[in-house]
């Protein structure tokens, strides 16, 4: 098993390499030059190629690439050419903004999830697991601004809490009010991932309660509700592992556009800014850590995958 | 004609005209009779499928027309001539949303048909070809997948900027990548069944084998996971256009739409503009994926297993 799991870290180090080159490369191709970019436009040729070799922009691709990288490796994302800060500076105060919602997301929402999926596992057929399957089939296909427009509304309107819209920043606050203060992004978030969860987790527990063992234990007499918390959720937990793992890799992408729908400084908006301003170093820096996220939650969902299956641990 | 299951074998009936050539390849398939939920589906997804047609001749004012010229004013409440107010330039909500119809529905068509061309030519090709082929087209796809779709496409706007073309290619190929993996998927486990070997063994060439063979095989699978994908792709398209980096003004779809009018939720006298855009969308994405399940529910569900 082990040499499996570093077979498996080994393709998620090649994966992590293979991103770096195409987000390198993918950002390489564009029209304008970083350093005409950072002087502006009435900068002198002789400044231009000044900056240019300054910035390593004289020497080959391949040797920025590596340069690059290695800056990487070592914490160093190099500098905005926007702002002319370095990046390091500009996502220290954003990324705790990022992290608190998706952290307090996979904390609130997940466990939510998980039980009412299994719940609609242990009663299927019933009018709750019809209600739970139809709401769920219904909410994975809206889009992310749907649910936060009909949340803000409710808000407003029918709680009438205003100024919901506009999520500030989250100094100095504890727990409880950082959970009030990003409740709309951390419900809508939640309400993205809830629906994949809940249909996921309910099949997963309803594939285990199909196999021969359970079929013993009914047979035996076994009270349901033994069967299902002491043999069927034991044997699920690694699907559902694999399910959450998988369901926070989508958050990477839920939460750019939630962030830019609430309008509070996290990564997210900072790289939707880095497009705009065509800044690519910070697209550069901000895409590898994106990316990376997600490369890592899909190597702890096969991980779990594999730990929990005795068939994968030992593939024929 | 009887439909047989485990306890019946198909009998074809017996007719000394009919040569053993033109027998048919396998027992005709049920047709698909949808359910309640199948129907609302089906309906919700014919209308916006008209509206994205005919929506620029049904629309009562130009796409960036203004209704009142005499009454500028933002957000205005429905009323007679708007029955959906005005937007944040005072335009004609309704109207920019049926015009938003066939913007964000004909890119999401043009990019999926685009996506399961590339996937689907590459994927059966990789399941028919030799494991040498198939290694190196997994491998490359593989790297693809591995990255959160978003940011595929916030590198590609950087870097080319942002048109339909570019939207409808980005679209297509990053979503390739998962097609692929379907089609090559079903296009294994079929190569290994008893009647493709038999097919082999007569001598048939790799075409018919794909034509005759796999095809007819692939086909339902695949038109349901057709259904899926597009709603990602509305999804995808439209998250572009919601963050400003899809399409651009003074075009727009129903993204672009609920970006632009999302000051009504905090100081406009209507919502309606941000609630219209955002509800189409949801409408659009959510009646398709009732069909979808409809559809796989009565092909035995084997598709949400083969995911």
């Amino acid at each position: 098993m082990l040499s499996l799991i570093l077979k498996r870290l080994g393709i998620g180090v090649i994966t992590v390499l293979a991103v770096s080159v195409i987000i390198f490369f993918g950002t390489k191709i564009l029209p304008g030059d970083a350093a005409q970019i950072r002087l502006g436009q009435e900068a002198t040729e002789a400044n231009v190629a000044a900056m240019r070799e300054r910035l390593g922009l004289d020497k080959s691709y391949l040797q920025q690439y590596l340069t690059w990288l290695g800056n990487f490796v070592r914490g160093d994302l190099g500098v905005s050419l926007a702002s002319d800060t370095p990046i390091m500076n500009l996502i220290s105060d954003r990324y705790q903004n990022t992290l608190y919602v998706a952290v307090l997301t996979a904390a609130i929402g997940v466990p939510i999830s998980l039980t009412l999926g299994i719940l609609a596992a242990m009663f299927p057929g019933t009018l709750y697991d019809r209600i739970l399957t139809f709401v769920s089939v219904s909410l994975v296909a809206a889009p992310e601004f749907f649910t936060a427009t009909i949340l803000v509304l409710l808000m407003v309107f029918v709680l009438g809490i205003g100024n919901a819209v506009v999520v500030g920043s989250a100094d100095g606050k504890n727990i409880f009010q950082l959970i009030a203060h990003f409740a709309l992004p951390i419900t809508t978030l939640s309400f993205v991932i809830a629906s994949q969860l809940i249909r996921m987790s309910r099949a997963a527990v309803l594939n285990v309660m199909s196999s021969p063992y359970i079929e013993m234990a009914i047979l035996k007499g076994v009270p349901r509700r033994r069967i299902i918390l002491r043999h069927a959720l034991l044997n699920a937990i690694g699907p559902i592992v694999n399910v959450v793992a998988l369901n926070l890799a989508y958050l990477v992408t839920g939460v750019v556009v939630v962030e830019v729908y609430f309008g509070y400084p996290g990564l997210a908006t900072l790289i939707v800014q880095a497009v705009q301003t065509r800044d690519f170093v910070l697209i550069q820096g901000l895409g590898m850590i994106f990316c990376m996220t997600y490369v890592l939650l899909m190597l702890i969902a096969d991980i779990a995958a594999i730990t929990s299956n005795p068939r994968l641990r030992h593939p024929k | 004609m009887s439909i047989p299951d485990h306890h019946t074998h198909y009998v074809a009936p017996f007719d000394a005209d009919v040569s053993f050539d033109e027998l048919p390849d396998a027992p005709p398939s049920q047709a698909y009779r949808p359910s309640i939920t199948g129907w609302i589906g089906i309906v919700i997804t014919s209308f916006w499928l008209i509206i994205a047609i005919l929506g620029p001749w049904l629309a009562p004012y130009g796409e960036n027309d203004l209704p009142f010229p005499d009454d500028y004013s933002e957000f205005q409440e429905p009323k007679e001539g708007a029955f959906l107010g005005t937007d944040v330039e005072d335009r004609d909500v309704a109207s920019r949303v049926m015009y938003g119809a066939g913007r964000t529905i004909g890119i999401a068509v043009a990019a999926t048909c685009l996506a399961y061309f590339i996937g689907v030519v590459l994927g059966i090709g990789a399941a028919v070809s030799g494991p040498r082929v198939d290694m190196v087209l997994s491998r490359i796809n593989d790297a693809f997948l591995s990255l959160p779709t978003i940011m595929l496409g916030l590198v590609v706007v950087a870097a080319v900027g942002s048109s339909i073309t570019v939207l409808i290619l980005t679209a297509g190929f990053i979503y390739a990548s998962v097609v692929y993996r379907l089609a090559r998927a079903i296009g294994m486990e079929i190569m290994v069944m008893d009647y493709v070997e038999a097919a082999r063994v007569r001598g048939e060439g790799r075409w018919w084998i794909i034509t005759r063979e796999i095809w007819p095989n692939a086909r339902m699978p695949l038109i349901t996971d057709f259904g899926l994908r597009l709603i990602y792709v509305i999804l995808f398209i439209s998250s572009l256009s919601f963050l400003g980096l899809g399409i651009q003004p003074p075009q727009s779809d129903w993204g672009s739409m609920v970006r632009e009018n999302l000051g009504a939720l905090q100081y406009g006298t209507s919502q309606l503009s941000v609630i219209a855009p955002a509800l189409a969308i949801a409408t659009l994405t959510v009646s398709i994926n009732l069909i979808v399940d409809d559809i796989s529910a009565h092909g035995g569900g084997k598709l949400s297993k083969r995911m």
